[in-house]
């Protein structure tokens, strides 16, 4: 099968720091695939490297076989990635409902004055959205939820309702960067369920960025060994977190 | 979900004309005062300032202090429109109507010039430089001379006999002397339609696909351009909505004044809008309605207690200010009013 995301020699330096060095991945599509590696390694780095918050130095990255090297943030989520962050940014002061049909807009369109003017395409265009942005949260066991304001949401439904504005998106590769932080025991096992019925369901590609290892053996088929911005082992799961270099670099013996 | 903010939005309108068939009322039965009279048309435009700088600081969240100067745009090209075809164009409204049109046309350019750059500011140095272009918006319009005469416009930034015109050309703006002669076409009602559009415009684009966009740009920049947001185009638009808004506001001001002078606009005017939107709360444009109708006309209805009038003045905006931002005053409000706000306020755990 194609690589959905190929990453090939991809390097930034802050200064005279090495942030990220020569990282490379091939991930294919439908895949799971983890990137794991102590604080500082530079696993957000390699995000926001990809959702073109920062731009390379060098190094090419493809998005089923499209070049999105260096382009705009938005220019990259309408390509086909979207992203949730690690500290959560959700649109706090607006309603659940509203946080995923912010998340729809580049896919539903009327003009601004249309909207003004309350004109049929308005109602219509509103309708078809409500009823996609309701059907996500549903995924996510949100709807009963969708009236609240998203700052009044826990924290681990917070979690949930920044996956479903990234999917509202309808992206083919979703970034994930530590979605299980902050969760307790409970909430990680649900929240591995969920991501793996979103993988099967809308048919994308997930890479995320874990430090929980019961969630990273339980659903990752691959994984990334990222430390001091380089890659220090790749490859199966099972082998990656049996790899001696690994135990010492980040697991622990 | 929508059933409530259409409810929310009902009550809006039906403040102002409630508002407005009481003081019709008033003044039928001859119970208002000349000096509330004349207030009529000032409050409305101070209502519309309001709610459409609403739309700047409380819905794209960003602090502007220009306000003015978008007032002052629309004021003059209003002013000057009426003055050149006040001969051969005699029905009021109408003619107050195209004043309207071009004065908030003329300042939505202002606010889309200015907007462009000014907007890739954040925060304290948007204010600064958006209080700037305000200040230069009002010192441009006092240096211009305009005459009109059987050749046509004559413009000069220097002074009246620089003109150049012919005998019998009359002048129509004359620097810091400003616009003289503007027939009075203003009426209450002409301002009590301009809110009500107003509000129809900026309550309607907050809950469309663009106000949202709008709103999630104010909650979280990065988010926003995570999920393929435009951030400029969004920011602009609001900047020059309401810029758009303030000019037909200035051009309605200018039709209720027998001299208009730039001078007028200054920064006090719009620290002044500004003071109506924080007490009536960020991004709640019913409060902002309320704040400039109390704010402006209670300091004439005090004008009987004299020298206590500045001190209750000081009381009334203290008052206000803890109704609208004090937690414990919220969650009573939320506790009583709750279900008629139609906001959902509720914790869940």
């Amino acid at each position: 099968m194609a690589d959905m995301l190929e990453i090939n020699n991809l390097g930034i330096s802050f200064g005279g720091l090495r942030e990220v060095d020569d990282f490379h991945v091939n991930i294919r599509q439908g895949e799971l695939y983890g990137l794991i590696g102590p604080n500082g390694a530079g696993k957000t780095t390699v995000f926001n490297l990809l959702t073109g918050v920062y731009r390379p130095d060098e190094g090419k990255i493809r998005l089923d076989g499209q070049d999105i090297t260096g382009k705009k943030t938005i220019e990259i989520n309408k390509a086909g990635v979207a992203r949730t962050f690690q500290n959560i940014r959700l649109f706090h002061q607006m309603s659940v409902l509203d946080n995923v049909k912010a998340g729809l807009h580049n896919h539903y369109h009327y003009s601004t004055m249309s909207g003004i003017l309350r004109l049929p395409v308005y109602r219509r265009t509103e309708k078809e959205m409500d009823e996609r942005a309701l059907h996500l949260l549903e995924v996510f066991d949100l709807a009963g939820e969708a009236d609240y304001l998203a700052a009044n949401l826990p924290y681990g439904k917070q979690r949930k309702l920044e996956i479903a504005r990234a999917l509202a998106t309808d992206p083919k590769m979703l970034l994930l960067d530590e979605p299980a932080a902050g969760m307790n025991p409970n909430e990680t096992a649900e929240l591995m369920e969920t991501i793996r019925y979103v993988l099967d369901r809308f048919h994308i590609t997930i890479l995320l960025i874990e430090h929980d290892m019961k969630l990273v053996s339980g659903i990752c088929e691959k994984l990334t060994v990222l430390n001091f911005g380089r890659v220090l082992a790749e490859g199966p799961t099972a082998e990656v977190l049996h790899d001696p270099e690994v135990i010492k670099a980040y697991l622990g013996e | 979900m929508k059933n409530k903010k259409f409810r929310s939005n009902l009550i809006t309108y039906g403040i102002v004309i409630a508002a407005f068939v009481i003081v019709q009322a008033l003044q039928n039965a001859g119970r208002l005062s000349s000096l509330m009279t004349g207030m009529l048309v000032p409050i409305c435009v101070y209502v519309v300032l309001a709610v459409s700088l609403n739309l700047v600081v409380g819905i794209s969240g960003e602090l502007s202090l220009g306000h003015a100067g978008f007032m002052c745009a629309g004021a003059f090209s209003g002013a000057l429109f009426t003055n050149i075809v006040k001969e051969n164009l005699t029905i009021g409204p109408l003619r107050l109507v195209l004043a309207m049109l071009i004065g908030s046309a003329v300042a939505a350019l202002f606010g889309l010039a200015i907007g462009i750059p000014v907007l890739r500011l954040k925060g304290d140095y948007l204010a600064i430089v958006t209080l700037a272009f305000g200040e230069i918006i009002k010192n441009v319009m006092n240096i211009f001379f305009i005459g009109q005469d059987s050749n046509g416009f004559h413009f000069s930034t220097k002074d009246q006999f620089s003109l150049n015109m012919e005998p019998g050309g009359k002048v129509l703006l004359s620097g810091p002397m400003g616009i003289t002669g503007t027939p009075k076409d203003a009426t209450f009602l002409a301002g009590v339609i301009l809110i009500l559009v107003t509000l129809f415009v900026v309550l309607n684009l907050m809950d469309s696909r663009t106000g949202r966009a709008i709103m999630a740009i104010r909650d979280n920049r990065i988010a926003a351009e995570s999920i393929g947001l435009n951030i400029m185009k969004h920011k602009l638009l609001a900047f020059t909505v309401s810029a758009a808004l303030a000019g037909a506001a200035g051009s309605l001001y200018a039709h209720n004044l027998a001299t208009l002078q730039a001078k007028k606009f200054d920064y006090n005017f719009s620290i002044l809008a500004l003071v109506f939107v924080v007490l009536g709360g960020i991004g709640n444009i019913r409060g902002s309605v309320i704040a400039a109708i109390v704010l402006t006309a209670l300091p004439e209805m005090l004008r009987g207690l004299s020298n206590y009038r500045m001190l209750i003045y000081s009381v009334i905006l203290i008052a206000m200010m803890l109704f609208t931002w004090a937690p414990r005053v919220l969650e009573w409000r939320e506790r009583h009013f709750g279900r008629f706000l139609g906001k959902k306020i509720k914790e869940v755990e």
